[in-house]
């Protein structure tokens, strides 16, 4: 579904080839069942999903497009989103509302002048409210997800989480 | 000696892989090439991570070390792995091993004790003995009969006998039939099961080519979080290693029955906990429910026969099948049988995961395992199985933990996450949370559910914003009803246990919101405001930090604050040293 009219809006014509999920549709576009397997190992890749990487994904696999918005929108780990460098995954979960996950959002929230769902200006943090992590003896948890790896914290307070964050804005400057 | 750093997801959390680097790094600057570095899974004390096991060449453990951060390293490697003499004081408490002690652990046997990407390790502790008996010796028939011998009944939320839930997946024809694992625990509290795929993944392995054997699957999906990374990296691991062995795969044990698993990656939805939108999530839709009948043991995955259980259900199995059914039966009571695993946290001293029989009173948890309620605050209620189940109050700690029991409160046993709430915990607030929850996970497919539960959420949020009405408490109970009724699924039908448990035990709250706008617990902001008492000595800090500038007095003076302007952000409160700010 390439567009011609360069000034088209679509999201056909972006110019990316999708190097590097070709081989991912190679290997699951025909086998049923597979659509969130393919959009998963679309976001490792880029880092959410594009209109143009569901485009691509609904040519090679003949799901059409609006049916895999469909999907992507229902899933809370789906992102059409570009995201930040580190992801901030901070739990809401019950043992974590109860020890105070209200406080450490307001505390991430003021401190890097983000709500939930957002990226900071300069592109490093973006912060996502989770269901729960499974830390839940560790209450109020979060986990930070970047390109090395994901790291949890458990027993947050504000000031923790300050320092946390002005840690990994330290490494990154 | 063998050095065990205990690396769950919690132990990762507290610091133990720098812990663990601390130690190799030492061993290796001293030399001390006796000494084997290993790691574990969770033991379930989650609040002494960083936990540290040192065993002695006999493989007699010598010493278990909690909170051991990397400065204490340098003391147990210079006094206990060189000096030969372990550290009291670094070593878990005696009231603490009372933690460990009054469990009866069958799901949770290997975790904490065995290293989880070790095939060797399980198989030393019996692994894998119980399904060759199975493959090699025993019928279909036989392998259910035991099952049902033992009474187990699913752990994940419903408590369905798992036996007839096998029989009815063999009994319907089909050549092709699946074995399904829910491992998406969503249940937000709960993380037993995180911990057996993290730290005893083979268990879950066994469980599922047992049940796999006994239905007549030859295949069997694992459906885990994806919020999971450790637990699906450490399974895959598993599985690896089970088909090198031949334990999975083709032919097993040199017999015509063939086995083999794959994982998918859930992609976050609660509702996908419901059978049959799992299934359709494993086919790639959207995980929206199904109407049963059929059922998914007659028309499950791709319409064939599947039967799903969750993790911990899978992993009692093995222990089933190698010490008999009526071992099994032989703990808990008449018609809740066996152990279950519970998740203890909230405001509690000690929290983690603990595994008794069941029909234990909850006090016996909370108080005698549990150790009861952070700075010795006051009990209030304990909320069981998550988003569809419900507060249980103080009045009733003495009610046995079974299936029976706790539903008669209102409450569901659920997979097992206990909640701990002390005075200071708004029982509107925690009904408002759940719904907020379930509103957001409802899958949209029945209208009561949602906008139901958005409506409810409304009411909530009036309630606890101090503007409530006269009758919302009854407009509640209304829209609960119709609710349950109304919904397809388990989420939609059990959503609006929550709110109908804390009317019903803490009804004088709600009203006390509503009538006399205040809120009890002092939580809600909306209904409270801050005031600086006689404990004040007037150090200005209280004023220095006000964003708004509302906080006035001089040095050494008690300070006032200006209501008028005052933001309730409780910036107050939270810097002051001496406790002088006080909520009304």
């Amino acid at each position: 579904m390439t567009c011609k009219n360069h000034n088209c809006q679509c999201g056909g014509n972006a110019g990316q080839d999708f190097a590097e999920l070709a081989p991912v549709l190679d290997q699951y576009a025909k086998v049923p069942g597979s659509l969130i397997t393919i959009l998963q190992k679309a976001q490792d890749i880029y880092g959410y999903l594009s209109i143009d990487a569901i485009n691509y994904i609904s040519e090679r696999t003949g799901i059409k497009a609006a049916k895999i918005y469909g999907v992507a929108t229902f899933y809370a780990q789906f992102r059409l989103q570009p995201i930040g460098k580190h992801l901030i995954m901070l739990c809401k979960g019950t043992a974590c509302h109860v020890n105070g996950a209200d406080l450490i959002e307001e505390a991430v929230c003021e401190h890097l002048n983000i709500k939930d769902g957002e990226t900071t200006e300069d592109g490093v943090f973006t912060l996502n409210n989770v269901a729960c992590l499974g830390c839940c003896s560790l209450a109020p948890v979060m986990m930070i997800k970047s390109a090395d790896g994901e790291e949890t914290f458990g027993n947050l307070t504000k000031d923790k989480v300050k320092a946390i964050l002005d840690d990994i804005r330290a490494r990154e400057a | 000696m063998k050095v065990v750093i205990g690396q769950g997801s919690c132990g990762i959390a507290t610091g133990a892989r720098k812990t663990s680097n601390a130690f190799e790094q030492l061993i290796a600057e001293k030399g001390l090439t006796d000494v084997i570095i290993d790691k574990t899974g969770c033991i379930g004390t989650c609040y002494l991570e960083p936990i540290v096991d040192v065993y002695g060449d006999d493989g007699a453990l010598e010493a278990r070390y909690v909170k051991v951060q990397p400065d204490k390293v340098a003391e147990i490697v210079e006094k206990h792995l060189i000096g030969k003499s372990p550290v009291a004081e670094l070593a878990i408490s005696a009231e603490d091993e009372a933690f460990l002690n009054q469990q009866k652990r069958v799901v949770l046997r290997n975790c904490g004790r065995i290293n989880p990407e070790k095939i060797d390790e399980y198989i030393a502790e019996g692994g894998y003995e119980a399904v060759k008996k199975v493959v090699t010796s025993m019928s279909q028939d036989e392998v259910i009969e035991e099952i049902k011998i033992s009474g187990l009944r699913g752990r994940g939320g419903a408590g369905f006998p798992t036996w007839f839930k096998w029989n009815a997946a063999k009994q319907n024809p089909g050549s092709a039939k699946y074995m399904v694992c829910n491992a998406d625990e969503g249940d937000p509290g709960a993380f037993m099961d995180r911990s057996v795929l993290e730290g005893d993944p083979h268990s879950l392995i066994e469980g599922m080519t047992i049940g796999g054997f006994a239905m007549g699957a030859t295949e069997g999906i694992i459906y885990v979080r994806a919020e999971y990374p450790l637990a699906i990296e450490r399974l895959e691991n598993a599985m690896q290693q089970a088909r090198e062995r031949g334990f999975l795969g083709k032919n097993l044990f040199g017999t015509s029955f063939s086995f083999d698993l794959r994982i998918k990656a859930g992609a976050g939805a609660f509702v996908c906990g419901e059978e049959t939108a799992l299934i359709a999530s494993l086919e790639g839709e959207r995980g929206m429910p199904r109407l049963k009948p059929p059922f998914p043991a007659a028309k499950g995955y791709w319409q064939k026969p599947t039967n799903i259980n969750n993790v911990e259900t899978f992993a009692n199995v093995p222990w089933i099948l190698a010490n008999g059914g009526a071992a099994f039966a032989g703990m808990g009571t008449e018609k809740s049988k066996g152990t279950k695993v519970f998740a203890l946290a909230g405001k509690i001293k000690k929290g983690g995961l603990v595994e008794v029989p069941m029909g234990l009173p909850l006090k016996d948890v909370i108080y005698g395992i549990g150790g009861g309620i952070k700075q010795d605050k006051a009990f209030k209620a304990v909320q069981m199985g998550g988003p569809s189940g419900g507060c249980i109050p103080a009045e009733l700690i003495d009610t046995p933990v079974t299936y029976e029991d706790i539903n008669k409160t209102g409450a569901i046993v659920g997979s097992g996450g206990m909640i701990v709430m002390d005075e200071t915990t708004c029982m509107v607030d925690m009904a408002r949370y759940f719904l907020d929850f379930t509103r957001k996970e409802s899958c949209g497919k029945c209208n009561y559910c949602r906008v139901g539960t958005k409506r409810m959420l409304e009411i909530l949020e009036r309630i606890t914003a101090g503007k409530g009405r006269d009758g919302d408490i009854e407009l509640l109970e209304e829209l609960a009803a119709k609710i349950k009724d109304g919904s397809m699924c388990g989420l939609g039908q059990t959503a609006p246990n929550p709110v109908l448990t804390t009317i019903k035990y803490f009804r004088n709250e709600y009203e006390d919101h509503i009538y006399n706008h205040k809120c009890t617990a002092k939580s809600c902001k909306a209904l409270i405001h801050f005031e600086i008492g006689d404990k004040c000595v007037g150090c200005t800090k209280c004023a220095r930090n006000c964003p708004v500038d509302a906080i006035s007095g001089a040095v050494k003076q008690k300070h006032s604050i200006d209501q008028a302007k005052c933001i309730k952000c409780g910036k107050c409160e939270e810097n002051c040293s001496f406790g002088a700010i006080v909520r009304e």
